[in-house]
């Protein structure tokens, strides 16, 4: 014993030895020492201000710190891959095993190149599916049910496999696009982290046992009527659920049915029955409204039906010259979203002003709302009530998911006013199955729990423990409860406080139905049989029924075949299947009649004092209310607006953190770009704590402190859990999403938390990169885009171009519309499903390395100023115009990369491809410092995991998966283009336009992006290339990229631009 | 000095005809299969056309293995007592698939697609070789890049009228060249230059 010990020893000192032998000599560590010390320098807004007051004309940056022109900023610029940050690897390595590892390898290296490939086996199948060919994908229609929205789904499968998710074009919620919930909802299905037992108390056990207590309890309800107990879902929008917990509240007329929705306000159902007396359904027509002002809404990011609302309000941008016209969206909300970068004019409020303004907005048209309008805003008012006045019967008023019922019913008053309704919007009776107040639905269940009424709990699609506003003290009220059940996809927060726990199938797994955002009936048909031992929730509430054991198939079948009695059934229903809907299954229009008028509403309360701060609670861009945790995709996905990856941050404006002393302090050490250390603090409200960073968000309004929603998961899985702060900590009954504090509620604690944040990397030197003008000024000048710069001409060039290369048939080409994208980020996921594209994590984020084989920029610009007072160039922080930009491979013409590769493993293609020959590939990263467009990814390690299987039935099969050591880039979705190029071929026809589509075109809400053959004139590409302001990025490198852009253009009201 | 150098390129020269030759591609190995069956008989006794098992071969990437059923579709009539077919009808009953032994393996980092091959008029044997005279089947060629871009470089020596493409007995005219050049008119084949991108067949 003691001889190990002194020989562990031993060896332990020599391993101290060894890494001092490694530190003084520096194997790894290529810079000079003195370089490796943390340079951090503290952002400071006064040199941002000033330099802001320098520039002019229009200018646009997108980091404070390159707005400041920090030198460590300028010198980051120069190196696309710093100098080796002194840990290259996740686990550092020491010298000597370093060389054991080396050694290693290398025998194993040479001894595997000796000797011919082993033997492989071809396993066909024993009777062959029906309509399958194999090598061919299918494509059946589903639907992703969403809150009170179901998204309608084509998944493409191989082999029986689901490996993508695109929309389809004949369900009226998606036609044809998607958003990022529903392009990552595939890698849920196949989360190696997901539930995949029933449990009893945490021990494994059987459906049958399940089913066993289920009716045992059952026996017992059926004495007592049903009494104590009580079901608790989210929104349910499936009839045939709803159907279900119906059968259950007849069977025991005691039994309560109660609902809660964490990220979905109440503002929209109550707003509602207060203008109308009943739960009526909104449905927006963007397309119809020439001017459209929301109020707190982002209804073209997130909320039902977003999607189309976005698809209809950018056909209103779609300009093909000069001549076209232009809506004109106006917002005021507190803190910046998808929306809001969208607007022509968009205006800053707290949130809890919103509804001044709607009062004053209502007493301007007339309505006799009230006089008081928040400070800042009178000039807004006045225009945007003049706006809308002159546009009755084509205009909008939208209120936001997360605002009052007072709102919700001023706008409604307002559109009525204007005549909107029947032109601009309709209402339809609700589409979920059961409109309730939530938030008094869970108090009620919270209150009788507490009482001990409750003694049997069924939970289904929520997660209270996790969700629930902290004052409800879920926790301690659900031990007071006998038997407990807890359907989920994961083993969550409120799992492991029950008796029971059910794994819950996934949709692409069970069969259902849903109602989309209009009452469109959509059917959600499986793609695979359950991976697991899973259920779906229609079959856990069924457990406790008088029949159990009914499939989801002939529930779903059953329900179909009373509501189409008199139809040919087989015939409507494999109709059915094929579609994905219900044809004609849309809500009629309801005549409504306002029953309220502005007058009288109570007075308003109070809005936040400017002393003091507003706390707001938002749902995640990317997790949702926390339910999309555990995925990867979603985490590592820039938030469109901050950029933030993997965590939240309590999001304050530019002069809130100067006032509070709030910092972030850029690493700018090593590759450590995206590594921000931002200032943590103690946030108290309510007498509950959270520590949380923060970070600056220009465009918020002073003194809001936005809380993201759905972070701090204690129990998500492997991706998800312990990642960012649990907002719900501080979030209560009282103030569920305003919470009014003095500023003592926010306190530093003087440590910082590293935050990861995409922006700032891939820099392009503050080159003219972006162009965007008014309407006004693209009348005036419809070539503006082109103007900066002459390129140069095409003879001036020792590329052969295309006397080398003829491009005789197709030549593929890009154009991104500018004008359209509001960077919903659905194109980055789905090139990320559609390519196989890895994870890094969060450490390797901030490192530079994310993966994401297109990226979205955003970028503020600073505002013209009449005058050369410097203080109104403050309002460039204050309120920065946004746009975002995708930026995939340009596929350049003269490509930089091609002529640096020493292996040739990056290649022009003879129709203009920049192709990528992974085997080829040697990991010199030449291609990508050669670059100018920063697109190029390198595997610096084996991101992509290899060995888990689930992930393995999730890759698309015609798409290598990229191992380390290896560059990789967009490739116009090459393996789309040589399907849709061999289908033709074997026809001999022609590639039609819109016959190939990429990925990240198939999933653009807005149609923002269009591919094709230049060649063919009549191709929407090169339509599109014709215009005047489509531009190329760097023309003055003569690079000619294929993929060019076309300049964003807004539609100010000249009244406003006159401020 | 000169020898050394000699021995150095011969070594080399080795090394790079070991890489090709069959040893490594594993060109000219029969493969036992665990069924013992014979295209040759199925083939050219019987007279059954490719198709008839490889079904996808004209519209899909892979041409197909046959499932078990089809295997049943004649056997469960004829021969249907033989020991030999006893693999076949235990896998028919159990629903559990034959494990047959792959021949043709292409290098990882390769997308092949039978069909768009089949349809511009290049024949099965031109690749396989005459699988019709194979009692067991083995690879014909050497399935290596170099034989690749042979054909993709100058189709026309290859090209066959379309009803010659499941002749495995074809055998190029004297006026190949000729012909070949006409058919690749006739079929729209496209250029060298597009035919040998490397996106072609690597993405």
């Amino acid at each position: 014993m003691d001889k190990m010990s002194q020989h562990e020893n031993h060896e332990h000192t020599q391993d101290l030895h060894n890494q001092d032998a490694s530190a003084t000599r520096a194997p790894l560590n290529l810079a000079p020492a003195e370089d490796l010390k943390p340079r951090e320098s503290p952002l400071d807004l006064a040199t941002v201000r000033s330099k802001l007051q320098s520039k002019n004309g229009r200018e646009y940056w997108r980091t404070l710190e390159e707005l400041a022109g920090n030198p460590e900023f300028e010198e980051l610029l120069h190196r696309e891959f710093p100098r080796q940050a002194p840990s290259e690897w996740d686990d550092s390595v020491d010298r000597r095993n370093f060389m054991k590892l080396m050694a290693a390898s290398l025998a194993l290296a040479g001894l595997s190149g000796c000797g011919p490939s082993p033997q492989k086996f071809i396993i066909p199948y024993v009777k062959q599916p029906d309509g399958l060919t194999l090598g061919k994908p299918q494509y059946y229609a589903t639907a992703m049910p969403f809150g009170a929205d179901a998204i309608g789904l084509l998944v493409e499968s191989h082999e029986g496999r689901p490996t993508k998710i695109e929309g389809n074009p004949d369900h009226p919620s998606s036609l044809g696009a998607t958003n990022v919930y529903a392009q990552a909802a595939i890698l849920n299905l196949y989360d190696p982290d997901r539930a995949q037992v029933v449990t009893n108390f945490g021990e494994i056990t059987t459906w049958s046992a399940f089913l066993d207590s289920a009716q045992a309890v059952a026996a017992e309800l059926k004495g007592t009527r049903g009494e104590g107990f009580r079901i608790l879902t989210g929104i349910i929008n499936s009839p045939t659920l709803a159907a279900e917990i119906q059968a259950l509240l007849s069977l025991y007329p005691s039994a309560r049915w109660h609902q809660w929705e964490p990220a979905v306000g109440d503002g929209a159902r109550e707003g509602a029955k207060l203008a109308f007396g009943s739960y009526v359904n909104t449905v927006y027509r963007p397309e119809k409204a020439d001017v459209i002002l929301s109020l707190d809404s982002d209804f073209l990011g997130s909320g039902p039906g977003h999607i189309r609302y976005a698809r209809e309000f950018s056909r209103r941008r779609k300009l093909d010259g000069p001549v076209h016209t232009m809506n004109r969206l106006y917002v005021i909300e507190p803190t910046p979203s998808v929306t809001g970068a969208t607007a022509d004019h968009r205006l800053p409020l707290r949130a809890s002003e919103v509804e001044l303004f709607a009062r004053a907005l209502a007493g301007q048209l007339g309505l006799r709302g009230s006089a008081a309008v928040p400070a800042g805003a009178e000039k807004w008012l006045e225009v945007v009530a003049g706006d809308l006045q002159n546009h009755k019967g084509s205009s909008l008023v939208v209120a936001g998911e997360q605002q009052t019922a007072e709102v919700h019913a001023l706008a409604h008053a307002i559109n009525a006013a204007l005549g909107n309704i029947g032109t601009t919007l309709c209402y339809t009776e609700a589409v979920e199955a059961s409109p309730v107040n939530h938030l008094e639905s869970l108090r009620e269940l919270c209150a009788d729990m507490d009482g001990g009424k409750v003694d049997t709990l069924v939970m289904v699609g929520v997660n209270p423990v996790y969700t629930a506003p902290h004052d409800f003290d879920f926790i301690s009220k659900l031990k007071r409860v006998r038997h407990s059940v807890h359907v989920s996809s994961h083993f969550e927060e409120t799992s492991a406080y029950c008796e029971w726990h059910v794994a819950e199938s996934h949709f692409l797994e069970s069969w259902s139905d849903a109602r989309a955002f209009d009452g469109t009936l959509s059917v959600i048909q499986p793609l695979i049989a359950p991976l697991y031992h899973t259920r779906s929730a229609r079959d856990v509430l069924g457990a406790f029924g008088d029949k159990p054991g009914i499939s989801d198939y002939d529930a779903l079948r059953e329900r179909l075949k009373s509501a189409n009695p008199s139809a040919d059934f087989e015939k409507f229903w494999r109709q059915t299947l094929n579609d994905g809907v219900v044809a004609g299954s849309a809500f009629a229009p309801l005549n409504v009649s306002l029953r309220f008028s502005p007058a009288s509403l109570p007075a308003a309360k109070p809005a936040t004092s400017s002393g003091e701060l507003e706390f707001i609670f938002r749902p995640d861009p990317c997790v949702y209310d926390g339910r999309f945790a555990n995925n990867g995709w979603l985490q590592e996905l820039p938030k469109p607006v901050t950029k933030l990856t993997w965590d939240n941050a309590a999001l304050v404006s530019p002069r809130t953190a100067n006032k509070l002393g709030l910092e972030h302090d850029v690493a700018w050490r090593g590759g450590e770009h995206g590594k921000i250390f931002s200032a943590t603090v103690d946030i108290i409200l309510s007498g509950s704590k959270v520590t949380a960073a923060t970070w600056t968000v220009p465009g918020q309004a002073n003194g809001v402190v936005v809380l993201p929603l759905g972070y701090g998961r204690k129990r998500a899985g492997y991706t998800g859990t312990n990642k960012g702060f649990n907002a719900y900590m501080v979030r209560s009954s009282a103030a569920l999403w305003n919470a009014s504090a003095s500023e003592s509620a926010m306190a530093r604690t003087g440590a910082t938390y590293p935050l990861a944040c995409t922006q700032y990397h891939f820099n392009m030197e503050g080159r003219q990169i972006l162009a965007t003008g008014t309407l006004a000024e693209y009348r005036k000048n419809p070539n503006f885009a082109n103007e900066h710069d002459e390129p140069p001409p095409k003879e001036l060039s020792l590329y052969k171009g295309e006397a080398e290369y003829p491009y005789n048939r197709d030549k593929w080409a890009m154009a991104i519309d500018l004008n359209s994208c509001n960077g919903c980020n659905a194109c980055v996921v789905a090139c990320q499903s559609e390519n196989n594209i890895p994870v890094v994590g969060k450490d390797q984020v901030m490192r530079g390395r994310e993966m994401h084989w297109i990226r979205i920029d955003r970028y503020y610009t600073k505002a013209k100023s009449p005058t050369d007072d410097p203080s109104t160039y403050d309002e460039t922080l204050d309120n920065p115009e946004t746009f975002f930009q995708p930026v995939p491979c340009q596929q350049c013409e003269n490509a930089p990369c091609e002529q640096v590769c020493p292996v040739g493993a990056t290649v022009h293609s003879a129709e203009g491809l920049n192709d990528m020959v992974y085997n080829r590939c040697i990991g010199t990263r030449y291609c990508s410092n050669n670059c100018p467009y920063k697109v190029r990814r390198f595997n610096f390690l084996r991101f992509q995991d290899w060995e888990t299987p689930q992930l393995k039935l999730m890759r698309n099969p015609e798409v290598t998966v990229r191992s380390r050591g290896v560059m990789e880039k967009c490739t116009y979705c090459v393996q789309r283009i040589n399907i849709g190029r061999i289908e033709a071929e074997k026809r001999n026809r022609p590639i039609g336009d819109g016959e190939i589509v990429t990925a990240c075109e198939a999933a653009c809400p807005t149609q923002a992006i269009v591919f094709g053959n230049m060649n063919d004139p009549n191709s929407r590409v090169a339509k599109w290339k014709a215009q005047a302001r489509n531009y190329a990025i760097l023309p003055e490198l003569n690079t000619r990229p294929r993929t060019t852009y076309l300049a964003a253009l807004r539609n100010p009201n000249p009244e406003l631009e006159k401020l | 000095m000169f020898s050394a150098i000699f021995l150095g390129v011969l070594a080399l020269f080795a090394i790079f005809s070991a890489a090709r030759s069959p040893y490594m591609t594993n060109q000219y190995v029969s493969r036992e299969q665990p069924v013992q069956f014979s295209h040759k008989h199925h083939v050219s006794d019987d007279g059954i056309d490719c198709r008839y098992c490889h079904t996808s071969v004209e519209t899909s990437s892979y041409a197909g293995i046959p499932p078990t059923k089809t295997c049943m579709n004649c056997h469960s009539v004829l021969f249907n007592n033989s020991a030999y077919l006893e693999l076949i009808r235990q896998s028919y009953r159990s629903d559990q698939s034959i494990e047959w032994i792959r021949v043709h393996r292409l290098a990882d980092f390769v997308y092949f697609n039978h069909s768009i091959h089949i349809n511009k008029g290049v024949g099965c044997s031109s690749c396989h070789g005459q699988i019709n005279q194979m009692p067991l089947v083995f690879q014909a060629s050497s399935l290596l890049m170099q034989w690749c871009l042979d054909c993709h470089r100058n189709p026309e020596l290859e090209l066959r009228p379309k009803d010659q493409v499941f002749n495995m007995d074809w055998k190029a005219p004297e006026n190949q060249a000729e012909i070949g050049a006409k058919l690749r008119v006739a079929y729209k084949i496209r250029t060298t230059a597009e035919l040998t991108s490397c996106s072609t067949c690597h993405r």
